[in-house]
């Protein structure tokens, strides 16, 4: 089984973690910029921040054969920061990068005016930079957050096929494939979504345009709930399949209209890769 | 020491490159899109008749090149290749030791593809004490003395010191001492 995790915060998580998610299959991670627990009170510590995700966490994931990408955005809970919002302008410096394959995570927390701006100052972001959309759906009042991001996307001018609304649930999924945006689910311990729920999703909505993350980080979350998912889907009728296309093709099919998705094989010793002066070259 | 027009003349006909180039020139800010995208545009192979040498890394040396005023923000916003590339031209881009702070700064990571091209031929600036604390630290990460420029040559006393300690610590937990770190230390005790 190769999985892909489309979301989860690698940061907050410990070399045994890595270990276990290689062991249980998991291949390739993709980490979205978002809030830390602690609020930060300005643009250089979401810089530095920004940095450990495009320099430091791929070489630590590399270590252990998973290919780690990243999203970049300022989150909806500090966008309502007057201190934190000039962190904006520097966006398009890490945009650019390799390792960026979509603006992320952005949306709703509180849904305010501020919130509302720096959403769709980042989506205008997204077009520009050609990159797809991670779009975090509020933990409160959900459902009104949900359709009112699908109305902020469609305002956007985005296309809708490159937007991934997140975090979505028996409530929302209707909604939002009903928009032409692609479903995202994040698999938890006691919140959000479990797999028994998710395979029930899955037999009553189809596979197409789905994506199933553990959306792990400093909370109390599992990276392995991704892998739980694909057997609790074997053992509600799916075939290996139907498992490989919601757990591996779709995210690679959502990552890679980025047009940066780099999958080719990450080895075990990734240190020296194609480094070849640290071979003796000089 | 490789040169630019070496560098250039190895990545061979690019009209994407040339026209980065051309817009650097004229709008050096023109940089901070173009030098990220150099891996998807030029590839990231190594390059024929310049070992050490990678496509990406050559086109990012050519592009900073025509705007040395860059080399502390593209540096200091760079991803892990494009700061690699940036120490690796160095040595042909910036004026005298100005950018010797770089070399402080990937000294202090983690990242052994960092540290060992901080020890590339600009690491003339850098004060003997720094120098073979980035040494010992190439011993300790695993990375190839062979990738450090001109070890033999600067190689002292108190460095056979540090290698020594370092050897006796390793043996007396059951450890290895690298085969290249093991040859230095005899060599600078005439053994």
């Amino acid at each position: 089984m190769r999985i892909f995790d489309p979301h989860i915060h690698m940061t907050s998580r410990t070399t045994d973690d890595y270990e276990r998610m290689a062991a249980a299959g998991v291949r390739a991670v993709v980490e979205p910029a978002f809030w830390l627990g602690q609020p930060r009170t300005g643009p250089e510590s979401f810089t530095d921040y920004f940095d450990s995700l495009v320099g430091w966490e791929p070489f630590r994931a590399g270590q252990f054969g998973i290919r780690h990408h990243a999203t970049i955005a300022l989150n909806p809970k500090e966008a309502n920061d007057p201190r934190c919002r000039p962190v904006l302008d520097l966006l398009p410096r890490y945009l650019a990068k390799d390792g960026v394959v979509a603006v992320g995570e952005i949306g709703y927390d509180s849904m305010t005016p501020e919130e509302d701006e720096a959403f769709a100052t980042q989506l205008a972001l997204a077009v520009e930079h050609e990159l797809p959309a991670l779009v975090h759906t509020p933990h409160r009042d959900k459902a009104r957050g949900a359709d009112r991001s699908i109305a902020v996307v469609k305002e956007s001018g985005i296309d809708p096929s490159r937007v991934v609304l997140d975090h979505l649930n028996e409530l929302t999924v209707a909604p939002a494939l009903d928009a032409g945006v692609w479903a995202g689910f994040s698999i938890y311990p006691d919140t959000k979504m479990s797999p028994a729920r998710m395979v029930k999703i899955l037999h009553e909505y189809g596979l197409e345009r789905i994506l199933i993350n553990s959306a792990a980080d400093w909370g109390r979350s599992d990276p392995l709930l991704t892998a739980r998912t694909a057997e609790a889907m074997l053992d509600g009728g799916f075939t290996s399949d139907d498992v490989d296309q919601v757990l591996w093709r779709n995210p690679v099919e959502f990552y890679g209209a980025s047009g940066r998705l780099d999958l080719s094989d990450v080895s075990v010793d990734a240190t020296f890769a194609g480094n070849s002066i640290q071979r003796g070259g000089s | 020491m490789t040169t630019l027009p070496e560098l250039r003349d190895a990545l061979g006909p690019n009209a994407w490159l040339d026209e980065a180039i051309e817009r650097i020139r004229r709008h050096p800010a023109a940089l901070a899109g173009l030098f990220p995208a150099a891996g998807r545009r030029c590839g990231r192979v190594p390059l024929p008749g310049l070992p050490g040498w990678t496509s990406d890394e050559a086109a990012r040396v050519l592009m900073l090149a025509e705007a040395p005023a860059e080399v502390e923000p593209t540096y200091r916003y760079g991803d892990g290749d494009e700061k690699r590339a940036v120490l690796k031209a160095l040595p042909l881009v910036a004026a005298g030791d100005t950018a010797v702070a770089l070399l402080a700064d990937a000294l202090r990571t983690n990242d052994p593809r960092l540290v060992a091209a901080a020890l590339g031929p600009y690491a003339v600036h850098l004060d003997q004490a720094a120098w073979r604390q980035g040494l010992l630290k190439c011993v300790f990460m695993g990375v190839p003395l062979a990738a450090v420029h001109g070890v033999r040559e600067r190689a002292d006393a108190e460095l056979a010191e540090m290698l020594s300690a370092f050897a006796k610590e390793r043996t007396a937990a059951g450890r290895e001492v690298p085969a290249d770190a093991r040859e230095l230390l005899d060599q600078l005790m005439g053994a």
